[in-house]
């Protein structure tokens, strides 16, 4: 039986907790990893094995962190992802809110962009699929 | 400088678990200085053997290929001060793996009785960051290794030896 909406926030917040060491109240959808939850770098890697364990499934790098995107000459000018660069990672992450980084598409923000609400989004395509 | 947290391996299967031990002596200098007048070994430093036993885990697992480093340390709860005379018997065993890092869950234990539960992360250093090279000089990880009687102990999930790298 596929897991609720519910079911998957709960194995989320679950495993934010654990991984980053923050209160249940404080992971809630719209929370940003990095900016709220001060998640870093090493931490991904954390919250990756966490997820892949709490929902059996396997997370390949280049899903939560399209740096090959983000480095690509093709898709970067001046510091700014660009038009063919946003298609590009919609069509990577589509699971992933990026209205706000459109405005603004400055590739230092990336790292800022995702929330909680993302990776349950991500985590219910990935089961879905 | 020396910097060996576990005295020896009592069994290690490849990819699996290793277990070693460590026995606490008043004439290491952290033992009497970490608490005075309270000998006992300092916590950090069984996190230290966990992962020195857990690091060479996932080292071989890559066979020595990777530059393996203590990332993160998960959860580490210590139910019993370590004291002088004590043998805390550690064991690691091999939580996930995968190309950019593993996890690890330990647990120690003293005279039968839960010591401490520790849990760790590893990471691999990628060519460039933070500096190049090997992490060891040639040979100074082999003669670790045989100085903890890994090879004495060491074997692969079929239970044949694990080889005495060329590359360590």
């Amino acid at each position: 039986m596929p897991l609720t909406q519910d079911e998957i926030f709960s194995k989320v917040q679950e495993s934010l907790v654990d991984a980053l060491g923050v209160d249940d109240d404080e992971v809630n959808a719209e929370a940003t990893l990095v900016g709220d939850l001060g998640a870093e770098s090493i931490d991904f890697l954390d919250i990756v094995f966490k997820l892949e364990k709490a929902f059996n499934i396997t997370i390949p790098r280049e899903e939560l962190s399209p740096e090959d995107i983000l480095t690509n000459n093709q898709y970067v000018q001046d510091g700014n992802v660009t038009a063919e660069g946003l298609t590009e990672l919609k069509t990577r992450m589509p699971w992933a809110d990026l209205s706000n980084f459109e405005k603004n598409p400055r590739v230092q923000d990336f790292g800022n962009l995702l929330t909680v609400g993302d990776l349950c989004r991500y985590v219910g395509a990935k089961l879905e699929g | 400088m020396r910097w060996f947290w576990i005295d020896r391996f009592t069994e290690f299967v490849s990819g699996s678990h290793a277990c070693g031990l460590k026995n606490i002596a008043l004439d290491e200098e952290c033992i009497d200085e970490y608490c005075p007048g309270y000998p006992m070994l300092p916590p950090t430093l069984i996190i230290e053997g966990m992962a020195q036993l857990g690091g060479i885990m996932v080292a071989e697992h890559f066979q020595f290929e990777k530059r393996v480093v203590l990332a993160k340390v998960g959860k580490a709860k210590f139910h019993q001060p370590p004291r002088t005379g004590d043998q805390l018997l550690y064991r690691v065993t091999m939580d996930a793996v995968q190309e950019d890092g593993a996890t690890v869950t330990g647990v120690s234990h003293c005279d039968g009785k839960l010591q401490a539960e520790i849990d760790l992360m590893f990471a691999f250093l990628e060519p460039g960051r933070f500096t190049d090279g090997p992490l060891y000089k040639s040979g100074d990880l082999k003669s670790m290794l045989q100085m903890m009687r890994f090879f004495h102990v060491a074997v692969d999930l079929d239970g044949n030896p694990v080889p005495i790298y060329t590359n360590i």
